[in-house]
């Protein structure tokens, strides 16, 4: 089997991509997709480990992790959906307001 | 064996280089294009950790679900303007920064640990197996609470979408 260590690489590659992609796009619609990029990163580590300790109590942490990133994506393109409907922008630097 | 080891390197580098290309494209939709294939490899390392299950509702519900949530919004939002502005935004400086010092630790923590990374031996496959039932029954036995939340949080994030996404409140 491949060293845990290369899974654990392969997890660090994509959290820290998804980083640069939440804190340098202007994009909306884009962060989102790299925080989704994140939580990919964290299901990778749980299932290598629960495959390393032979139990499966690893994916069912990746499964909870799975709906919360499905209803987190929902409720974010519910926002955006709205902003934009008021702003016209999906520019993050744009989004200045609390209250219209 | 061998065949387990060239697959996962196959997927790892197809996961990397679609992350790094869902980062740098202009347009939103070929973003969400690179996304699928990003999450599309991460289910194949899935299944070549014996994760069955989590393969398949990687691909049912990420690459079925969410992103077809994603390419609907990229519709309905009108991209056109946005998509001649800037792309990053000025403080890109200070996140190079951080993530590099965020690598930085990391790394450090991996070689730190290394020789338990790389020495420790798995357990047998057959310690996952029959996937689907060991999971259900974590999950209806152990896991029975978190499992009963989980679905009181996809209520609330629907009511949630709804009222956020509709037309008049």
């Amino acid at each position: 089997m491949v060293p845990i260590g290369h899974y654990v690489f392969l997890s660090v590659a994509l959290l820290a991509i998804g980083i640069v992609g939440v804190v340098t796009r202007r994009n909306v619609i884009i962060i989102l997709m790299s925080i989704e990029l994140i939580l990919n990163a964290v299901n990778i580590n749980l299932v290598a480990f629960s495959r390393l300790v032979g139990s499966v109590e690893g994916q069912i942490f990746a499964i909870f992790i799975i709906t919360d990133a499905a209803a987190e994506a929902a409720v974010g393109l519910g926002i955006i959906i709205a902003f934009f409907r008021n702003r016209e922008t999906v520019l993050a630097d744009e989004m200045d307001i609390l209250k219209w | 064996m061998l065949f387990n080891e060239v697959m996962f390197y196959v997927f790892g580098v197809m996961a990397v280089v679609s992350a790094i290309l869902v980062v740098t494209r202009r347009n939103a939709v070929q973003s969400a294009i690179f996304l699928v294939t990003a999450l599309l490899a991460t289910a194949g390392i899935f299944l070549n950790l014996n994760a069955e299950f989590l393969f398949i509702v990687q691909v049912i519900l990420y690459a079925g679900g969410i992103m077809v949530l994603f390419v609907f919004v990229i519709m309905l939002v009108n991209l056109d303007v946005a998509l001649h502005q800037v792309q990053f935004n000025r403080q890109w400086f200070v996140a190079l920064i951080i993530s590099a010092v965020l690598a930085a630790q990391v790394v450090a923590a991996i070689a730190v640990s290394r020789h338990t990374l790389y020495t420790l031996a798995p357990a047998a496959p057959e310690t996952l197996e029959p996937n689907t039932e060991r999971v259900a029954f974590y999950l209806f036995h152990t896991y029975m609470l978190p499992f009963e939340l989980a679905s009181i949080l996809l209520l609330v994030a629907m009511v949630g979408a709804v009222v956020m996404a509709k037309k008049r409140v």
